[in-house]
């Protein structure tokens, strides 16, 4: 049956999609074709995701060579979880891609972009889906090639400089992963994550594993923005094409995420964590350090898609906040806040990227009186803002509930406060663009008032309205995101 | 159609009023006002249908979402919510007739945001009065905060941005660092946040824990404006004058001591509270503010300055009730609650009228204002004399509640700043009176005239039921008691 091979079919359809978007080479093919695998992949993920709650985890051998000997596919509820939020978002940004991208990169290249997304998306869902240590590195370097590429398309020319910082400390962070899979692999003769498990508390010298588990936290650190390793970041979402901050804010980090907490809690679990290597409180502090100084950074910047940026490395400290509780509350926040901090920060870049279409940037000058001129992109902004505050009724409050309550229950509640303390720097940020927004007159010259292209406004305005809906019934994906914590803590067997 | 609907249908036709205004706009703005009317009248009538089913014990409940897992997203109709729910909905019927006089004699621009966004606040005040736990409270607050921040900024001037700053700034970061993290902590310590009778917190709980968690209610509760929280309330009187009338005298204020009754009696219970102690600490915070606040505003020269600073003073007799943990306080708490709101919008109306005909903003240019406009001043002298709390006012009765409840629990020290606040009051008040009726106009000052129909209908209004209520106290007085488990 097919449904048996949708472990690699996730993967591979995306896969393929990208050489054949190529042959064609047409725009207007490779979008339709681009459209088709994402949705596709949303189709298999919410497949997986409703099979593995109904039967539990999924295993797939590929070649049927079975593990540990074979690259295993694995897919559990934190696996289908986080494949289920790539393809969506993946798709959102395709749709969003037509006009957007048609408008920034344009002309003969198009093709190869949405060439480059596909390739970007299967790296990413086979980081989701592998159960193979070194395997999870290769797709890392498939969608961080292709990430480094579309980051280059952006409209000028600090676009290549920003892809060439984020090429240089991205393969950093990728040679720090594979060091580390190269210790572990040393010390246990394995590279599949279950087997790991298993073998890695028997290994002779237990000081392998503590190194690998710094040069894996390092590199992955890197990938995932962890402060004070997120240095490629700001440049790169900022010079970024549009639907291509979409797509990564609300992906790439997050699946980096993943990969460290497989890795945290399902080879080496929550227990030896706490107990042997200090590495928990580390990451406690630098998310604490990402929540204020990130945050702090936001108010002060001069370009909306950046302050959304460094907007970014300061939620992902709440993420990385709720791992290292190494409680299953504060996976479960951490993964919930994986998704609705997802879907909300694509959502705000892609209205930044509505609003940079019509008034030809986003620095916060050219953004004067937005509120007059783009009245619904606004006013969708603000809202997708206010759940970066965490205001209720959107997803942002319902995983900061999740996060202060699991601090509290996990006997730290100085995390809450940090978590709603640093909320206040959310309100000056998300102020700073309201002020900027509707008290200020457009500029001279502005264009008349007007939205984006529909399907650009409409397909923010859905990843927007899902943001509400996230937050009033809020209940389906802290449930999930419970299940995801419980898998990736039940070890990875 | 059932209770339940009603309630769920008086929650959503402010906000279905709001659209409807917000789709009618500037060209068609007879239409948009009659949506604002229909909406207001609408609202009403839901309440009051309500009413009958509330007092004899019908509790509707309608969950409607599970915002996180245990907790909805839910509303219930008891007598507190229902009374504050009565008062912001037959005082937007009337204040709705007011702001269309005012905005249109002062030639106010954005009028249709300015309604769209009224009905919003009064649908989010409206949620508040019905909510059914502690989450869909916070979501009510929050939205009534964000809500009335266009309304705040109206002018869009600097001014007005700077005090939406410090309106915002204060109410944001008050609910999210004292009253998010104490309903959280509830949440943790009883596995629900349900208002129930008789509280949740009932033996979960010692001593030093309630005083920490009622700390953080109260202080988390900013629009109740305990000192030090209070300045967002003078800030917004940057606002239009029907704005500062029912938002900041009514909707927003209100929900403020509205939740703070609330969380005293279904949250901690008094009985429990009362066996805990521990009150003093908050029954001091609340004495100084309503002394303090008295004291700014026998200085306050601008009428709505003083006004506001009067409110902060009146809200913090319904935070002091509260901490007294007494049946008769709480019944006292919640009088207040409908007998100031009456009384403050008079105030407030009559400002906003003053303002229309006279273009006059200070206390000390009112000289012999009073002959030009008898009925504003006159209505003005009701609702300062409910204030200070003389019969036949409706203020009257509530500190007639209040103060019996301080001399039941024989604490002097409330019963000194009861007295203490309510010298300061005609102090503060009666002086105005005294210069519109018995002081010459300035040379050069004379003639003038009152403020459009409309407006002074809606003071003479709200005035008589100053009076109506002290003379007919039998209803709220009965779901004063039903509030309080008497």
């Amino acid at each position: 049956m097919l449904a048996e091979h949708f472990p690699a079919l996730l993967v591979v359809t995306p896969l393929v999609a990208a050489p054949l978007i190529v042959v064609v080479r047409s725009a207007r093919a490779g979008w339709a074709m681009a459209l088709a695998a994402c949705l596709a992949a949303v189709l298999m993920a919410a497949q997986l995701l409703a099979r593995v709650a109904a039967s539990g985890p999924v295993s797939y051998a590929i070649g049927s060579w079975p593990p540990p000997w074979g690259i295993e596919y694995r897919v559990d509820a934190a696996s289908a979880l986080v494949a289920l939020l790539v393809s969506a978002i993946g798709t959102a940004s395709v749709v969003y891609a037509r006009r957007s991208a048609a408008a920034e990169i344009g002309g003969e290249r198009l093709y190869l972009f949405y060439a480059l997304m596909m390739l970007c998306l299967a790296g990413l869902l086979g980081m989701v889906v592998t159960g193979d240590a070194f395997n999870l590195f290769v797709f890392l370097e498939i969608s961080s090639l292709s990430t480094y590429v579309l980051v280059a398309l952006g409209r000028d020319r600090r676009a290549l400089t920003a892809s060439f910082q984020y090429l240089i400390l991205g393969t950093v962070g990728a040679t720090f992963y594979v060091m580390g899979v190269g210790i572990l692999y040393l010390a246990t003769g394995t590279l599949n994550l279950a087997d790991l498990a298993v073998r890695l508390p028997q290994a002779a010298d237990p000081r392998a594993a503590t190194v690998a588990i710094a040069f894996i936290t390092a590199g992955l650190g890197l990938k995932l923005a962890m402060f004070p390793l997120h240095a490629w970041l700001p440049g790169a979402y900022a010079h970024a094409p549009s639907a291509v901050s979409a797509f990564l804010a609300g992906t790439a980090t997050k699946v980096a995420i993943y990969a460290l907490a497989r890795i945290w809690f399902s080879v080496y679990g929550a227990d030896a964590l706490l107990r042997d290597i200090p590495v928990a409180p580390v990451l406690a502090a630098l998310s604490v350090a990402a929540a204020f100084i990130a945050s702090g950074a936001a108010i002060v910047q001069d370009d909306l898609k950046r302050m959304l940026a460094y907007s970014s490395v300061g939620q992902v400290g709440y993420i990385t906040l709720g791992l290292s509780l190494a409680t299953e509350p504060g996976v479960a926040a951490a993964i919930a806040h994986v998704v609705n901090h997802g879907v909300t920060k694509s959502a705000l870049f892609m209205l930044a990227g509505a609003m940079a279409l019509r008034l030809g940037g986003t620095r916060f000058s050219d953004l004067a009186g937005v509120g007059r001129t783009m009245p619904v992109i606004t006013f969708a902004f603000v809202i997708g803002g206010l759940s970066l505050i965490g205001v209720p009724g959107t997803a942002g409050f319902v995983t900061k509930w999740a996060l202060a309550g699991a601090a509290i229950r996990a006997g730290q509640p100085v995390f809450a406060a940090v978590v709603l303390l640093s909320s206040l720097l959310a309100v000056a940020y998300i102020w700073r663009f309201v002020e900027c927004a509707y008290f200020r007159e457009p500029p001279a010259g502005a264009p008349a008032p007007g939205e984006a292209p529909a399907s650009m406004t409409g397909t923010a305005l859905a990843l927007t309205a899902a943001v509400v809906a996230m937050g009033l019934h809020g209940a389906p994906v802290l449930g999930a995101a419970g299940r995801a914590a419980a898998a990736l803590m039940g070890g990875a067997r | 159609m059932s209770d339940a609907a009603f309630a769920l249908a008086a929650v959503a036709v402010p906000f279905a009023g709001a659209a409807l205004v917000a789709l009618a706009g500037e060209r068609r703005r007879d239409l948009r006002e009659a949506a604002t009317f229909a909406s207001a009248v609408m609202l009403f009538f839901l309440v009051v249908a309500l009413g009958p089913q509330v007092l004899s014990g019908g509790r509707p409940a309608v969950p409607l979402f599970d915002m996180v897992p245990g907790v909805a997203l839910a509303l219930q109709v008891e007598p507190l919510g229902w009374l504050f729910a009565a008062v912001a909905s037959s005082l937007w019927v009337v204040s709705s007739a007011y702001s269309i006089g005012y905005m249109r004699a002062n030639g106010e621009g954005r009028q249709t945001r300015f309604y769209a966004c009224f009905a919003g606040a009064i649908g989010a005040a409206i949620g508040i009065a019905f909510s059914a736990n502690l989450v869909t409270l916070f979501f009510f607050y929050e939205l009534l905060t964000l809500v009335t921040y266009p309304l705040v900024t109206h002018h869009g001037t600097d001014e007005a941005r700077r005090a939406g700053r410090v309106y915002l700034g204060i109410l944001l970061a008050t609910s999210i660092l004292f009253l998010l993290p104490a309903i959280v902590v509830t949440w943790i310590l009883t596995g629900t946040t349900d208002f129930r009778p008789g509280g949740i917190l009932g033996g979960r709980i010692d001593a030093a824990t309630a005083g920490v968690l009622l700390a953080l209610f109260m202080f988390g509760i900013g629009k109740a404006a305990l000192m030090p929280f209070h300045r967002w309330l003078p800030a917004a009187m940057v606002a239009p004058t029907p704005v500062s009338a029912l938002l900041h005298a009514v909707a927003v204020v209100k929900a403020g001591v509205f939740c703070v009754i609330k969380v005293i009696v279904y949250v901690f219970g008094i009985d429990t509270l009362a066996s805990l102690g521990g009150s003093a600490p908050f029954t001091a915070i609340a004495a100084f503010t309503l002394v303090a606040a008295s004291v700014v505003a026998l200085r306050a020269d601008n009428l709505k300055r003083r006004l506001a600073y009067s409110t902060v003073s009146q809200l913090a007799y319904v935070s002091l009730a509260c901490s007294l943990f007494t049946p008769a306080a709480i019944m006292g708490a919640t009088l207040h609650l409908v007998a100031h709101a009456f009384g403050k919008i008079t105030l407030f109306f009559a400002a906003g009228s003053i303002y229309t005909a006279a273009h006059k903003t200070e206390v000390s240019q009112l000289d012999g204002i009073g002959r030009a406009m008898p009925w504003t001043m006159a209505a003005f002298g009701v609702g300062a004399l409910s204030m200070i709390g003389l019969p036949p006012m409706a203020g009257f009765v509530s500190k007639w509640y209040i103060l019996s409840g301080a001399m039941a629990a024989r604490d002097w020290v409330v019963v000194a700043a009861l007295a203490a606040s309510t010298l300061l009051n005609a102090a503060y008040f009666l002086p105005i009176v005294y210069r519109a009726f018995f002081v010459a106009p300035a040379p050069g000052d004379s003639g003038g005239h009152e403020a459009p129909a409309p407006m002074v209908l809606a003071q003479v209004a709200t005035a008589g039921a100053c009076v109506a209520i002290f003379l007919f106290p039998g209803l709220a007085i009965a779901f004063a008691k039903a509030v309080a488990g008497g």
